[in-house]
């Protein structure tokens, strides 16, 4: 029976406090927090990172298969599980398609990857959801809006999670949707949304699905449920009939993460399963233009996998953002003045065609004469001059140490300083990058940090992704 | 390999006021740099045979040169070897020269870059990937400050109290010449309270953008008292290429530049100088940032390694010290019009053998070292120009 192998999830080190919002606005209040994306973040990065936790232990080169799901992809005509499958280094001869256009994506995403290990059209696919949906200021959806990633890896036997049963009806509702013309979503009226779609859908069909798995709601050990906000995913879960008291509805995640669109039900899925043990069933829905039910069985534990982080290990490393104005900045909610510096050349594709296989997984070389690895890949070795004798080395998932550095006031940022940096590398090697995700004044020579996948600028009609360093974030 | 000592001299040089030159456009500038060496040299542009020109970004072609001076139909090189362009125009000038191929040469170094409206100089951008991370030179200089302050236990307050020293001395010397940009002192406290550029770097351990333009005619050593009294000789010419390879090997540091010791070990080869801090009367060095003044008396053997910092708190550099470092005011003062700046360090070092320095006349010198630096130190290009009586 296919199912699940593997977990993974990323949330943004990043997080806006409510009352920080709410005083913008010239108000009080405003429980928890939502996780900001930084201004070099966005729906693959995070996706990328998500991916990224979810194949630690796993062999990348098994994997047949990327699911993206989302509903802020960055481009509209451009494949971004291509662009993810890059980043992870996968094989080229492997199954990418993009799901978007709902917050089911997520799960159709996964029902779409459990259909192709069932039709024998792949033995392993990452299914990654990954969503930066930007509330309009001054809106509850500014509030409850938050960014984050998870990914699952499904296979077709013996998976450590089943799925045993599927359960989906599709729905033609303007509750809550976001033209193609539009970067905010769009909602109606909140009642009619609350009523008339999320708690009518969701509690119709999760009873359709037991009564067709032959489940009741006390067969369920966990319920993760999508829910715009803490108190809807509540009052609809004990409509439903689960003990909304004894711990069987998975936590909301809205006064930590808030409502990560997409991603959310993955996310939640992902919570339950760190702490999921053997012989539980979980039931997992979503919902977005009609709902999904999946019914899931932990047939044994998956195993603890050393350096994934879930989600626990993300909500337990945060930093707040200082006020509102900040978020509106990484945001670019508001114009502002632009450093007095040259316009960027945009990226050339015909430079991108020859860096495929190199850059964008963070792949320089190794001379097979001297050992050294070198960053970015060189022809001509730099220490002991032998020509062409190199093979692939991969620097993404290594330590490095920082060398040196400056915060750089002058150069082109979003928010500036940019720090600018030398890594080195356990094993050997040295990559010049920017850090990101630090607090300037903790930044000093000699300290660990780890690479991870960013948006660098945009530029030309192209999102340009590369690495950054950042300290170890747990 | 041979040697350039004593087999080319200067006969005259010229060189515009360093600034904003709001008004000036590169033409303006050329034309006022070769009116004042034609004059020095007591030759006009008929008399001249050659020419090399040097520009990083305001020019292409020998044209650049040909059209605002009208050359006729002369063969011109355009030269480009980043901040040690106009060095290096100067240097293969020289090489014609001591060939004896051509025996009046005329070399001029310009750059117009307040054109553009930017603060700070435009990153270099090649059709790629752009997948590099923040490059602005303040940035990466301050990367050589950030090592050699940890390297040598400066604290903070320490580094910033040596290299602001640096930036004193320089608008000292500045506020005594009448082309520089800037003419006016600045105090310890103004420079190490400066707002941060890139950290620990502040405004004042960083050269301005200018334009500028120098020039210089040369001849065979032997043909030079034909033109004056006085000429000045050249006594070494070097360059030193780096692979950019700091970048890349785990083994650089960023306390030290080896091109700009290789430059200077082979200069002081050629023009057969054995004790550089003793023998070399006056420099003018690269100070695109201060850090990179002070890392460079170590390259170039002023100081010892590591030692620097009590050579410029104990006054070692300023002007009535034991090697004036920046007579003119330097890159500090004068800004850094990338093309011109090895062209007018070279000035500043003519002027001064000649004993037409003015106010800021150094007693007897007898030789002048130029130093260049070009691209980031993790592999840069380096200039040094020996010149002497």
């Amino acid at each position: 029976m296919a199912g699940i192998v593997s977990y993974g999830a990323y949330v943004p080190l990043h997080r806006l406090g409510r009352s920080e919002i709410s005083k913008a606005w010239g108000g009080t209040g405003g429980e928890g927090e939502k996780a900001v994306a930084s201004y070099d973040e966005d729906s693959i990065t995070m996706a990328v990172a998500a991916a990224r936790d979810c194949s630690k232990g796993f062999d990348r080169s098994k994997l047949d298969g990327v699911y993206f799901a989302s509903t802020t992809s960055p481009y509209w005509e451009k494949l971004a599980s291509a662009t993810i499958a890059s980043a992870m280094g996968l094989r080229s001869d492997i199954l990418t398609a993009d799901f978007s256009g709902s917050l089911r994506s997520g799960t159709n995403a996964l029902k779409a990857a459990l259909d192709a290990v069932t039709a024998g059209s792949a033995d392993y696919i990452l299914v990654v959801a990954g969503d930066a949906r930007i509330g309009i200021p001054r809106s509850d959806k500014e509030m409850s809006f938050g960014d984050a990633a998870a990914a699952v890896i499904v296979a077709k036997e013996a998976a450590a999670v089943n799925v045993e049963g599927r359960h989906s009806v599709s729905g033609e509702l303007f509750d809550f949707w976001r033209p193609d013309r539009d970067v905010f979503v769009r909602s109606a009226e909140d009642r009619f949304a609350r009523e008339v779609g999320y708690n009518t859908v969701v509690t119709d069909t999760v009873r359709s699905a037991l009564n067709k798995f032959r489940l009741k709601p006390t067969d369920i050990a966990k319920v993760c449920l999508y829910a715009p906000d803490a108190r809807q995913l509540m009052s609809t879960s004990a409509a439903i009939g689960f003990d909304t008291k004894g711990g069987q509805v998975e936590e909301s995640l809205h006064n930590s993460v808030g409502n990560c669109g997409a991603s959310q039900s993955l996310l939640m899925l992902v919570c339950a399963l760190e702490k999921a043990r053997q012989g539980d069933r979980l039931l997992l829905v979503s919902y977005g233009d009609g709902c999904d039910v999946l019914s899931l069985v932990v047939q044994k534990e998956l195993p603890k996998v050393k350096g994934r982080r879930g989600v626990k290990m993300h909500l337990e490393t945060k930093r707040n953002l200082p006020s509102y104005q900040k978020y509106v900045l990484w945001r670019e909610l508001v114009q502002v003045q632009p450093a007095s510096r040259p316009p960027m050349i945009p990226v050339s594709p015909v430079a991108l065609l020859r860096d495929r296989g190199w850059g964008l997984s963070l792949h320089g070389s190794k001379c097979k004469k001297c050992g050294t690895p070198q960053y970015p890949m060189q022809r001509v070795c730099v220490i002991c001059g032998a020509q062409d004798q190199y093979v692939p080395y991969s620097f993404a998932d290594l330590v490095g140490r920082l060398t040196t550095f400056s915060h750089d006031n002058l150069g082109a940022a979003i928010d500036p300083p940019s720090t600018v940096c030398a890594v080195d590398f356990e094993g050997g090697g040295r990559i010049m990058c920017d850090m990101t995700d630090r607090d300037p004044a903790q930044v000093a020579t000699g300290m660990p940090v780890e690479m991870v996948f960013r948006k660098l600028h945009y530029s030309g009609g192209i999102h340009n992704y590369w690495w950054k360093c950042s300290p170890i974030r747990c | 390999m041979g040697s350039i000592k004593d087999r080319v001299a200067i006969v005259g040089m010229g060189c515009t006021r360093f600034g904003e030159n709001w008004y000036k456009n590169s033409s303006d500038m050329i034309i006022e740099a070769a009116n004042e060496a034609f004059q020095d040299a007591g030759v006009t542009k008929d008399d001249i045979e050659a020419a090399w020109v040097g520009t990083l970004w305001s020019g292409d072609s020998g044209q650049t040169l040909a059209e605002p001076l009208k050359l006729p139909y002369m063969p011109i090189t355009r030269v480009e070897n980043m901040c040690a362009t106009a060095s290096d125009a100067f240097r293969n000038a020289s090489y014609a020269v001591a060939a004896g191929i051509y025996d009046r040469v005329l070399v001029v170094g310009f750059e117009k870059l307040k054109d553009s409206g930017l603060s700070g100089l435009p990153e270099t951008q090649v059709y790629g990937t752009n997948r590099l991370q923040t490059q602005t030179a303040p940035g990466h200089f301050a990367l050589l400050a950030t090592s050699y302050f940890a390297k040598y236990g400066l604290s903070p307050e320490e580094g910033k109290r040596m290299l602001g020293h640096i930036s004193v001395k320089s608008h000292h010397n500045g506020s005594l010449n009448p082309k520089a940009h800037f003419q006016r002192e600045v105090t310890l406290e103004q420079v190490i309270n400066a707002p941060l550029v890139a950290w620990p770097l502040g405004l004042f351990d960083c050269c301005g953008v200018s334009d500028g333009a120098a020039a210089a005619i040369i001849t065979r050593a032997e043909l030079a008292k034909q033109f004056r009294p006085d000429p000045v000789y050249v006594k070494a010419l070097q360059i030193c290429v780096g692979q950019r390879s700091g970048f890349i090997r785990s083994d650089y540091d960023w306390t030290q530049i080896r091109e700009t010791y290789e430059a200077g070990r082979r200069a002081y080869q050629e023009a057969g100088i054995k004790v550089p801090r003793e023998e070399i009367s006056m420099a003018e060095v690269h100070d695109c940032f201060s850090i990179t003044e002070a890392v460079t008396m170590e390259d170039l053997q002023f100081s010892v390694r590591g030692g620097v910092r009590e050579d410029i708190e104990s006054g070692f550099f300023d002007i009535d010290g034991g090697l004036p470092v920046q007579p003119s005011g330097g890159l500090k003062c004068f800004g850094h019009p990338i093309g011109a700046s090895g062209l007018r360090m070279l000035y500043e070092m003519y002027k001064q053998l000649q004993g037409k320095a003015e106010k800021r006349q150094l007693k007897n010198p007898k030789l002048g070292l130029t130093h260049n630096l070009g691209g980031f130190p993790a592999g840069p290009t380096i200039s040094v120009v020996i010149v002497g009586r």
